[in-house]
């Protein structure tokens, strides 16, 4: 089993949750994070005081999988994250130890 | 604020004993017009502490803070409601005998004296206090913006205390309450140095003794909610209509000038800063806007009973203009830590504002010069109304600054500015989401 991190553009949340769906990923987590790469920030004005504010907002998506499921599921968010200009983001591969869920006891695959 | 004075000050009485001069209208009288007007400007007034400043200055600060920011204003409100019925409004308007030039009396202490027919002009003495104390409520207020999210509570509540008793007190008896600078035909009718000289200069003075905020100009300080500081701006040019057009304490045209004039003020205060910014950063800000809008109405409030719409135009766009380089001067070229710019908004605002008073009082609609009152002269009144206030201000929060700081301490632990006033000082935070 294999843990995708995927960090994105917040705007483009629903064209990836939308594309994993179709592929059939039936779960994901995603938190509201901050972060910066190579993308610059931007200028924010207070009163003629100028703030570079390093941190841009960004999302972080946590999905679960089969590993036979990785490639594709790694190809679906690239191109559905993706608008080619700087800051689109990175997914990270971990693998993942066990996995149960917490209903029914089930582990391993069958609590993907 | 100033009915009586163009004809009666000029030639009679040595020493002005407000409210017993026999008016050539009709003053000993009661009149309802104005007492229900006198009533709403106070209520008017009160709102602009809380919660319009406590809102304006709250959004302004950063979350783990804002709690301070309302606490500051609502129990500034409070103590200063209580030290003006014991002593305050005596001290200010009421009669200091042979040391009337510089303060008031005792005689009012408690509020003796003072009953439910009591007069004071037009409308009841418990009217006119009432609308004179949420003025000593809202500037000791404003100098909370020079040392937030820094200070300790029991210091600032010290401060306050004593801020009022030996500043605000003496200035508000020069002013209004028959002192010199009365005497002398100082143009000041809603507070440009009562109010808001006396708060600037505070707030600069604190901000200087108490020093810079920790990471200040390395670490940006956003505003935590501009939507609050909106909502809390609004409150203040609506609150602001009592403050001004109140000061007439009659219900009449010179109310109603003042409220064109204010609202004159505002408006172009507002426009002129937020083209300051289009043409210089590009881009229009909200912050911008309000902040010009209360430049504009700061600027304004010396002059809003003398002058006429046009003359207001134009000091609201002078506002706008020169509160804007003096804010960026004192943050970017002196990097004072003025919280929330209290300095170069209300101070240069008033300041400015009481000069140009004497200047538009007899151009462009103003109400003419009081007799026997040339031009040069008047000016030379603002400008001297203007240094006294400053200095007597500067120096006396300079001293109460350090003995407070020699006593209990000024300022929280660096851990402590950094954790937040909130938790820090009051085991509360604002938002629990």
């Amino acid at each position: 089993m294999k843990l995708v991190t995927a960090i994105i553009k917040p705007f483009k949340l629903d064209d990836v949750r939308q594309a994993l769906s179709d592929v059939g990923v039936k779960g994901i987590t995603v938190t509201e994070v901050k972060g910066f790469g190579r993308q610059k920030g931007h200028t924010e004005l207070y009163r003629g005081a100028e703030y570079v504010v390093d941190f841009l907002p960004k999302v972080k998506i946590e999905i679960a999988i089969p590993a036979e499921s990785l490639e594709r599921v790694i190809d679906v968010i690239t191109r559905s994250a993706s608008t080619g200009k700087i800051g689109d983001g990175k997914i990270f591969v971990t693998n993942i130890e066990n996995a149960v869920r917490i209903r029914t006891g089930e582990t391993g695959v069958d609590a993907l | 604020m100033n009915r009586w004075r163009p004809r009666v000050l000029a030639a009679l009485l040595p020493g002005a004993l407000l409210g017993v001069l026999p008016s050539l209208a009709c003053a000993d009288e009661l009149s309802l017009g104005d007492t229900a007007w006198i009533l709403t400007s106070t209520a008017l007034v009160l709102f602009m502490t809380i919660p319009g400043l406590a809102l304006f200055y709250g959004g302004l600060v950063r979350s783990k803070n804002v709690l301070s920011v309302l606490m500051q204003c609502f129990a500034i409100t409070c103590m200063v409601s209580i030290l003006w019925v014991l002593y305050g409004y005596g001290l200010a308007f009421g009669d200091g005998g042979a040391m009337n030039a510089w303060i008031g009396g005792f005689d009012q202490a408690f509020l003796q004296g003072i009953g439910r027919e009591t007069l004071k002009g037009s409308i009841p003495e418990t009217v006119f206090s009432m609308f004179q104390m949420t003025f000593a409520i809202i500037t000791p207020a404003l100098i909370v913006g020079g040392f937030a999210e820094r200070m300790k509570f029991s210091a600032m509540l010290w401060f306050s205390a004593v801020w009022l008793t030996v500043v605000y007190l003496p200035v508000c008896h020069w002013v209004w309450g028959g002192g010199w600078l009365y005497e002398m035909g100082l143009l000041d009718f809603a507070g440009g140095t009562v109010v808001h000289i006396n708060a600037g200069v505070a707030a600069l003075v604190a901000a200087l003794v108490m020093g810079r905020r920790k990471g200040f100009q390395d670490t940006a300080m956003p505003p935590h909610n501009m939507t609050m500081t909106v909502a809390g701006a609004a409150m203040l040019w609506v609150g602001w209509f009592g403050f001004n057009a109140g000061s007439a304490l009659a219900a009449n045209g010179d109310a109603g000038m003042a409220m064109l004039v204010t609202h004159i003020g505002a408006a172009s205060g507002a426009l002129a800063w937020m083209f300051m910014e289009w043409t210089r950063h590009g881009k229009p800000s909200m912050l911008g806007v309000v902040t010009g809008m209360v430049a504009g109405l700061g600027t304004i409030t010396p002059a809003s009973g003398y002058v006429g719409p046009m003359g207001a135009l134009i000091i609201g766009l002078t506002a706008g203009v020169v509160c804007y380089f003096s804010t960026a001067y004192i943050k970017r070229v002196l990097h004072v830590d003025d919280s929330l710019d209290v300095f170069p908004v209300h101070g240069v605002g008033g300041i400015i504002g009481t000069l140009m008073a004497g200047v538009f009082v007899s151009m462009l609609g103003g109400v003419g010069l009081a007799e026997d009152m040339t031009s040069g002269h008047q000016i030379a009144v603002q400008f001297t109304g203007v240094a006294a206030t400053f200095a007597w201000c500067a120096i006396a929060s300079w001293a109460i600054l350090k003995v407070i700081d020699a006593t209990i301490g000024l300022r929280v632990t660096s851990d402590q500015e950094t954790e937040g006033l909130d938790t820090v000082l009051h085991d509360e935070t604002g938002y629990n989401l």
